[in-house]
């Protein structure tokens, strides 16, 4: 393609883009910073390098806050795919930072949550699994008639499990208007792409299934946003299943605590070249698309808006213990434990 | 209400006919799916084919293929499909084939369909159900029950009945209940002629999370469910006829949440606990039921609480192992008489 293609989008849109990659790379920065403060106690998963694929990828959809758009399942290295489609800046903060006012109210973390409006489907851990939920909420869009299509991230590891291929192989029988985006980062945790599949490029496994697959250069902004906008209109047209790999590099470690001492520092090195915000920068100055004065406002811009929400995620509370007890069920209590009530009597347990 | 006409065995109840257990799964089905239309069908061969019970006979020509949906062998890949359907306002019941099969669904129910309202999603109005159950030299993999695989599981519900009404009732419960439900049905049950009963005609419901007192009595409680109900009656009825001793059964009908007060306040009276299940021995459900009694009701305690299971050991196929394995009404005999006489 040219390197001067925008794909029908204008100097507004396109500025949108780089705010979504500058916004994603700022928050996890930002989060960083909060992590050696203490401030964020569970995992932190970084998506340095690969913040084009999902905000090319979200920014392809039709994203709406009134429950009648697309639908997204992101993962936690698709932080600007879940921004693009209304998650707030505040309560990704919440979210990893534990607090009672986020959106799951400190029952889960990161970007494990819902909203059904904008649009967004919170992922369990185990990412297979995912393909058989979105193969569902797609699937009720094709049973109403309704105009929406699904996206679902995950991993290059979750293409070796069994909800994989038994949601996979779900959707593309029932015809589910759903879009697969494999984040092929080469590495699931310690493990390099090799040891989970013999396939060279995860485009081979779409045939096995009977779906359109495509492979897409995933720090290129641009290239992403082409490849995912034309998988759309293959399924929203009803042709039902389609792929698009990612490829890039996991520049970190799984998370923070792992010190990817496993991967080759030449690697790394090699893709830094390859940052995909670096990128998008250079271009749309070498296209007069943004002035160096634009691209320096949106950076302020976004790192401010990051630190705000931050500083006002850090002053919030967290749930009280007892929190823990409801909404297991909607219409059954839980008991807490018999031993912290003021008279202790195992016949309240 | 659909204009087209209602298949003739599902009328069964309207003209006052008696129905077996099966009819009346079958029948709530078709009622709950007329009465709303965000209920819908998945499962293997459960349209063309009605299902490997002929549960759903006659669905698919009725409902049409947006609502009876036959799917590929995936129990995992279908359960979370209808997970995903259920956070969209649809009300999917799932059918696992043999409810042996529904280990590959296991990762989705557990980690994904029990935690979901937990973790902010809302309601999963969504029910798993299918036949467990032994006695019909099934072998391993056609007679398992599965209940206490999810017990363990905070988020879900497990209902297990054992009559016709019960049946009908409470799986109309688990269809209109926002939280998952697992629901177990015993094939041993589903055309055992003696349990065949005319129904209400009307739009009955039997709640869930409560017990039925089957027999009542004073001497000792056994605590049931499922197939067990019926082994466990018999006994209470040889004990009152040739031992002169009183045995109330209760059913639970419902395992999780369990009805603790049912039992407890039978206890209280009785004094005496035996729990049978046809589930395996070591992690069945007697020893949560115990442990609940202990908590609750130790003082008025007057014997060891006892349990009647099958063995610790797969489902075995050939007739002499498998009416080894399971319980037996001489055993429920027995263990009640050695509590009686304690």
């Amino acid at each position: 393609m040219a390197d001067g293609e925008t794909f029908g989008l204008g100097r507004a849109e396109l500025h949108d883009l780089y705010r979504a990659l500058v916004v994603t790379r700022a928050a996890e920065e930002r989060l960083e910073t909060l992590q050696k403060q203490g401030h964020v106690t569970g995992g932190l998963y970084r998506s340095l390098g690969q913040e084009a694929g999902a905000v090319g990828a979200a920014y392809a959809l039709r994203r709406r806050t009134d429950g009648s758009g697309d639908f997204l399942a992101p993962t936690i290295r698709a932080a600007g795919a879940l921004f693009l489609f209304g998650g707030e800046l505040i309560d990704f903060f919440r979210q990893y930072m534990a607090r009672g006012t986020g959106p799951t109210r400190g029952r889960e973390a990161n970007v494990h949550w819902f909203d059904f409006q904008k649009g967004f489907v919170g992922p369990v851990s185990p990412l297979g699994t995912m393909i058989e939920v979105m193969a569902g909420i797609t699937l009720s869009f094709r049973l109403r008639g309704e105009d929406r299509i699904g996206m679902v991230f995950y991993g290059d590891g979750a293409s070796s499990t069994g909800a994989w291929h038994e949601g996979l192989n779900f959707a593309a029988v029932q015809g589910c208007p759903l879009i697969l985006m494999v984040e092929n980062n080469q590495w699931a945790f310690s493990t390099p792409t090799a040891k989970n599949t013999r396939v060279s490029s995860f485009t081979e496994k779409g045939p096995g299934y009977g779906i359109g697959a495509e492979s897409v250069d995933g720090t290129d902004v641009l290239a992403v946003f082409d490849a995912v906008r034309r998988a759309a209109v293959d399924v929203r047209s009803g042709e039902g299943t389609r792929m698009v790999e990612l490829r890039y590099f996991r520049r970190k470690g799984h998370a923070q605590h792992d010190p990817q001492d496993y991967v080759d520092p030449a690697l790394i090195a090699e893709w830094e070249k390859k940052d995909p915000i670096d990128r998008f920068r250079r271009r749309l100055l070498e296209h007069d698309w943004a002035t160096e004065e634009e691209l320096n406002a949106i950076d302020e811009e976004e790192f401010e808006r990051c630190r705000l929400a931050a500083e006002q995620a850090v002053g919030e509370p967290f749930p009280e213990g007892p929190d823990a007890l409801l909404d297991v069920y909607t219409d059954v209590d839980v008991r807490g434990p018999w031993t912290r009530n003021e008279r202790p009597d195992p016949a309240l347990a | 209400m659909s204009e087209r006409e209602i298949p003739e065995h599902l009328l069964k109840t309207k003209r006052g006919e008696p129905v077996t257990l099966l009819e009346a799964i079958s029948e709530a089905l078709f009622e709950e799916m007329t009465r709303d239309d965000s209920v819908f069908l998945l499962g293997e061969d459960i349209g063309v084919y009605g299902g490997a019970f002929k549960v759903t006979r006659d669905f698919l020509s009725h409902f049409g293929p947006q609502r009876v949906i036959d799917t590929p062998i995936a129990e995992g890949g279908f359960t979370g499909a209808a997970a995903g359907a259920a956070h969209m306002g649809l009300r999917p019941v799932v059918e696992i084939q043999f409810m042996d099969f529904i280990s590959p669904a296991y990762d989705v129910i557990t980690n994904y369909i029990a935690t979901s309202l937990y973790r902010g999603a809302g309601p999963m109005p969504l029910v798993i159900r299918g036949p467990v159950g032994g006695g019909n030299r099934g072998g391993p993999f056609h007679s398992q029950n599965v209940e206490m695989a999810f017990f363990h599981t905070p988020g879900l519900k497990i209902v297990y009945p054992s009559t016709a009404r019960d049946a009908k009732g409470l799986l109309k419960s688990a269809i209109r209940d926002d939280n998952p439900v697992i629901f177990e049905e015993h094939k041993g049950l589903y055309r055992a002629p003696a349990l065949r009963e005319v129904l209400p005609d009307e739009d009955y419901v039997v709640p869930l999370g409560k017990a039925r007192t089957v027999r009542e009595g004073s001497d000792l409680t056994i605590v049931t469910y499922g197939a067990m109900v019926h082994k466990s009656t018999e006994a209470a009825e040889t004990l009152a006829n040739d031992d002169g001793v009183s045995v109330e059964v209760i059913d639970l009908r419902t395992l999780l949440p369990l009805d603790d007060e049912a039992i407890v306040d039978s206890v209280k009276k009785t004094g005496k606990l035996l729990v049978v299940h046809e589930d395996t021995r070591t992690g069945g459900i007697a020893g949560e039921i115990a442990m609940r009694v202990s908590e609750k009701a130790f003082e008025w305690l007057d014997g060891p609480i006892l349990r009647v299971t099958s063995i610790d050991s797969p489902v075995p196929y050939s007739g002499s192992l498998e009416d080894y394995f399971l319980p037996q009404t001489d055993d429920v005999l027995a263990a009640a008489r050695y509590l009686a006489a304690y």
